[in-house]
């Protein structure tokens, strides 16, 4: 099954076609099935009324509303912490749930929420109750944060690491790369080697200004990470450490989304979009790029999908690859879905009338 | 005891109830009606217990201009009535 989160509500796809409609009208940036106990998490946000959580345990049959990820009351004696651009207060208070990543496959009921403002949550009790990560809200270099499409940064990629569980990596925009390796007590960035050519001058490669649009890790290869970044594309080779730049891809490496292969880390999937100023596809067609050598070479993936006059923008969480490697699901602004049984080599068409997808993923 | 009502528009998506309030001011109105329905809290304050920016909480049909601590005064025949702010589309 197919899960897309949208502007209007969330559907649920099955061979090829739209099965089930849930919370139609209502936005879902965020989606998620627990491998581990077969669960679907749908994080809503109601605009008016806010962020919300809710869970299925009986394939969207029922949903159950849980308490959403709540930021504690702000102590009296901490200072505000302002947007360095627009000098805006970063709130204590959830603005949108971004990311849902299930815990370890040792730590059963564990779920790590990233949301906006910057922020990681942790959940032990399948998402009934949440609690701040202090250390990362509490780093000093969370002032050099920053927000973008959004008003304020935030936490949109989470991987665990499989073989330890304690070891979580995440990806902020605009905040960097950071990484636990005890389980959140502490917090390292790890932006290296990532350039932001938007910063001033002598500041383009500050880990904490980095934009990170979104960050995969391969699980069965975790020493292989890749992050489609505001000024570019990136590859690590050593757990997301440091970062190599892939230059010269063409049709841009402007993006936002970017999935990798669940074993074969040398092989993920791109999808570009022209400059940060237009934010279309480029040249109104709609591809795919996609290395399978660990980024020496991209081909461009074009079977099926539409080549001209097509003005879709691909999200960061709208293109997802399954367990196997060869299924790919891709869903745009425009309402258009597009799945791939072979690798991204072709395309079949879902839908073009969907609202706009906000997140795509198998389970 | 003063009476609460909600926009349709909330009242969709969780369950509103009950009708009638104790407490003399907004905040310990609302806060009777939490402590009843805690689900509802979510979609009429943030997280730091102010009204949600696009909500509107009135007050016998006027808009409260305590949106942070919600300590107007209410009497038992008071109205309250949760709404949210034009906005969006």
């Amino acid at each position: 099954m197919i899960l897309v989160g949208t502007r209007k509500g969330l559907f649920f796809v099955e061979d090829g076609r739209i099965a089930s409609v849930h919370f139609p009208g209502v936005q879902v940036p965020m989606v998620l099935r627990d491998p581990r106990d077969g669960a679907i998490y749908a994080a809503l946000d109601h605009g008016h009324f806010g962020g919300k959580l809710h869970r299925s345990d009986d394939e969207g049959k029922t949903w159950e509303e849980l308490t959403p990820p709540t930021f504690p009351p702000k102590p009296d004696d901490v200072e505000d912490i302002y947007c360095p651009m627009r000098k805006i207060v970063i709130p204590w208070s959830l603005k949108l749930t971004w990311e849902l990543t299930p815990g370890g496959a040792d730590e059963p009921g564990v779920l790590w929420a990233g949301v906006i403002p910057s922020a990681v949550f942790k959940s032990t009790d399948r998402g009934a109750t949440w609690e701040l990560n202090r250390p990362l809200w509490d780093q000093p270099g969370r002032a050099k944060w920053m927000g973008g499409g959004f008003d304020y940064p935030g936490v949109h990629s989470i991987a665990v690491d499989p073989a330890d569980s304690k070891h979580v990596t995440i990806a902020i925009s605009s905040g960097g790369v950071w990484q636990t390796r005890d389980g959140g007590a502490t917090w390292a960035a790890t932006s290296t080697g990532m350039h932001n050519s938007y910063s001033p001058p002598g500041q383009e490669g500050e880990p904490e200004g980095q934009d990170p649009h979104r960050m995969v890790v391969c699980p069965g290869d975790p020493k292989r990470a890749w992050v489609q970044h505001h000024c570019g594309m990136y590859r690590s080779d050593d757990g997301c450490d440091t970062w190599v730049e892939l230059k010269d891809v063409e049709p841009s490496t402007f993006g936002f989304a970017v999935a990798v292969h669940p074993t074969d880390g040398d092989t993920a999937w791109f999808a570009p979009a022209k400059s940060d100023m237009e934010r279309m596809a480029a040249d109104a067609r709609v591809v795919v790029v996609r290395t399978r050598d660990g980024g020496k070479s991209f081909e461009t993936l074009t079977n099926g999908l539409p080549q001209e006059h097509a003005y879709d923008l691909i999200f960061r969480h709208c293109l997802d690859v399954d367990s196997t490697g060869d299924r790919l699901a891709m869903g745009s602004t425009t309402g258009s879905l597009w799945t791939s049984d072979d690798g991204g080599d072709s395309w079949a068409t879902v839908s073009e009338h969907l609202p706009p997808v906000y997140c795509v993923r198998f389970g | 005891m003063p009476t609460i009502g909600f926009t349709a528009n909330v009242a969709k998506y969780v369950d509103v109830s009950p009708p009638r309030l104790t407490g003399d001011t907004v905040r310990a109105a609302l806060e009777d009606l939490f402590a009843i329905n805690p689900k509802l809290r979510s979609y009429v304050l943030d997280d730091q217990g102010a009204v949600r920016t696009h909500v509107v909480v009135f007050v016998n049909g006027e808009a409260i201009a305590d949106r942070a601590t919600l300590s107007e005064a209410v009497k038992d025949d008071d109205e309250i009535f949760i709404a949210q702010a034009l906005s969006g589309g």
